[in-house]
């Protein structure tokens, strides 16, 4: 994580109505990759377009480096071709006709060509690809062409990289490869970048900051760890898959034991104090699968006596390693699930209507403003 | 063999196919990149000699080339001449005629281009002129290069317009398939059939360019869409 940089090296202000609503601001780190999370159609690729230049924004302000790219109020509208932002696009857009030299030349700024060709050389390099440089991208595997793609948005020396889902169309196999590839080669670099992705796992690996975007707002921004395990609000959670996210009313708090009591249905449930919230408001709360504790039939485990709830297994599937435990709890309309290893659902004999007893660590209960 | 027909036909096809080379990229690429109003009108306009009878559009032409409209005396006091029955008038009306055969594969050859790859290249910053010249010209030069043939090859068997604007004058406006029908109308079977012969050969020497031209075409999209 880069922390050390001015944090005002990019700076966006997007306001529009139509085609889609957008209303984001932000700003980005020299250093700083940023993932951009958020459902289809929440404005995550607009955004990135307008970065670029590719799309108009009715308001808008896109400062990078101290260049102005756009300022609606000024009328400034500098062309996609005028501003250094390296653009990777979902279906890589490589000129089918050329080779592959010849599509990262065409970005390299000047003519001169000796120093392009130890350019060419030199990104090739970067992005292992040496020796393809005669190849035709319709010769090339997606993983390849994808190289090539990103060759090719680094050929303009950017001052800003923007990937557009790059990974989505390779196989499991190369996304990996192809991510541990971009880690390396951002080290490389000394630029920020932004990155579009649906995959949640990509964008906890990728990220020193984790954007969560949704009907053109940005609902949060945070530390991936930050956000996952302290989601600004129910949708929030739910954007980032959680499931356990449920409704419940401030009690009271105790301030000497340092805890907050949670009345949920029939349940009392102590969590961290947390004093944003007053006694008898409502919140949603919402635990992380692994903080949720099976009792084993055996012998007691730790943190047993943390929120024990009791409940009948409703499901139980076995997915390899893990098995995913859905429990309808006693007094609640909702339900609760978690995964334990598949070794362990074995050994204490889960089954389907299985009663089972869990505790809910009170530290990782988070709570947070109703939502809609 | 009239050779003076065939000579007339291929100049008229030759040169209608040079005008429509720039003519056909600039209105096509304008239909299939740019949404304004009045697009619609534009293509229908440029689609409606594909429909209407030669004769209609003959008419239309006759008028609008007599002196006594603005296109034709216009045209009379730059040049000194008349455009009708002459080879002039007959080109331009041959370029209006031949709108549709030149527009719609050439429309159809950059709207093929997939969006993302032109805005790749203003991504790298590549100008407008450059994007053209470097990644739009050679993607839809097939598609252009189909189109001309086609327009070469509807030129040289085009008969209504061209008797209608040009008349039957050797040397200036009688065209090979002119040519045929008179042959015919005297009697002359064995010279209206070494020209029909012709005509047909290179008729069906253009279907099979442009099939080919075609095929690449899609061998070139279904490369896109890797």
């Amino acid at each position: 994580m880069n922390t050390d940089t001015p944090s005002d090296y990019l700076y966006v202000k997007l306001r529009q109505l139509t085609p889609i609503p957008l209303s984001v601001d932000f700003t980005c780190g020299k250093n700083e990759l940023i993932v951009l999370v958020g459902p289809s159609g929440s404005g995550k690729t607009t955004l990135l377009r307008s970065i670029a230049g590719l799309h108009h924004v009715s308001e808008a302000i896109i400062k990078v480096a101290e260049e102005i790219w756009c300022d609606s109020q000024q009328k400034l509208f500098r062309p996609a071709r005028q501003r250094r932002a390296g653009f990777v696009f979902q279906h890589y857009a490589l000129f089918p006709h050329l080779t592959v030299a010849r599509n990262i030349a065409l970005a390299i700024p000047g003519k001169e060509k000796s120093r392009s060709q130890q350019e060419i050389d030199r990104i090739l390099a970067l992005v292992n690809l040496q020796g393809m440089d005669q190849r035709y991208p319709g010769q090339l595997s997606g993983g390849q062409q994808q190289r090539v793609a990103l060759a090719r948005a680094l050929a303009r020396d950017p001052a800003l990289l923007l990937l557009d889902e790059p990974f989505s169309a390779v196989d499991m196999v190369t996304r990996r490869k192809l991510r541990r590839e971009l880690v390396r080669i951002r080290q490389q670099l000394n630029i920020p970048i932004i990155f579009v992705t649906h995959d949640l796992d990509e964008a906890y690996m990728l990220a020193d900051r984790l954007f969560i975007i949704h009907e053109g707002r940005l609902l949060q921004n945070g530390y991936p760890a930050d956000v996952l395990a302290r989601p600004a609000s129910a949708r929030v959670a739910h954007l980032l898959d959680l499931n356990n996210i449920f409704k419940a009313r401030i009690k009271s708090h105790d301030r000497g034991r340092k805890i907050t009591l949670l009345q949920w249905g029939d349940t009392t449930l102590e969590c961290s104090i947390n004093e944003r919230f007053s006694p008898d408001e409502s919140v949603d709360w919402v635990i992380p699968p692994d903080s949720i504790i099976l009792h084993r039939v055996d012998r007691p485990s730790q943190g047993e006596r943390e929120n024990p709830v009791d409940g009948i297994i409703e499901q139980c599937l076995s997915l390899g390693e893990n098995t995913s435990i859905t429990v309808r709890l006693e007094g609640q309309a909702s339900r609760l699930s978690f995964n334990v290893p598949t070794h362990v659902a074995r050994r204490n004999k889960l089954a389907e209507l299985f009663p089972i007893r869990v505790s809910l660590l009170a530290s990782a209960i988070h709570l947070m403003s109703p939502g809609e | 063999m009239d050779w003076q027909t065939v000579f007339l036909s291929f100049k008229l096809a030759f040169l209608t196919m040079l005008i429509l080379l720039p003519a056909g990229i600039l209105i096509s690429r304008l239909l299939a990149y740019q949404r304004f109003h009045g697009r619609a009108l534009v293509l229908t306009c440029i689609v409606l000699p594909l429909v209407l009878p030669p004769t209609v559009l003959g008419f239309y032409l006759l008028h609008a080339f007599s002196e006594q409209v603005a296109i034709g005396h216009w045209y009379q006091q730059l040049t000194g001449h008349s455009l009708i029955f002459t080879f002039d008038g007959l080109l331009l009306a041959s370029v209006l005629f031949n709108l549709p055969f030149a527009v719609i594969p050439m429309q159809r050859a950059f709207a093929s281009i997939p969006a993302d790859i032109r805005e790749a290249a203003w991504c790298c910053g590549l100008s407008n002129l450059r994007t053209f010249w470097q990644i739009e010209l050679p993607l839809a030069w097939p598609g252009i290069l189909a189109a001309l043939i086609l327009v070469f090859a509807h030129t040289l068997g085009e008969f209504g317009v061209v008797l209608m604007i040009g008349g039957n004058i050797p040397g200036e406006t009688r065209t090979a398939a002119i040519a045929i029908y008179d042959y015919l109308q005297v009697l002359n079977n064995s010279a209206a059939g070494k020209l029909s012969a012709l005509l047909l050969l290179l008729s069906f020497t253009s279907i099979v360019l442009i099939n080919v031209l075609n095929s690449r075409m899609r061998h070139n999209e279904y490369r896109h869409s890797i």
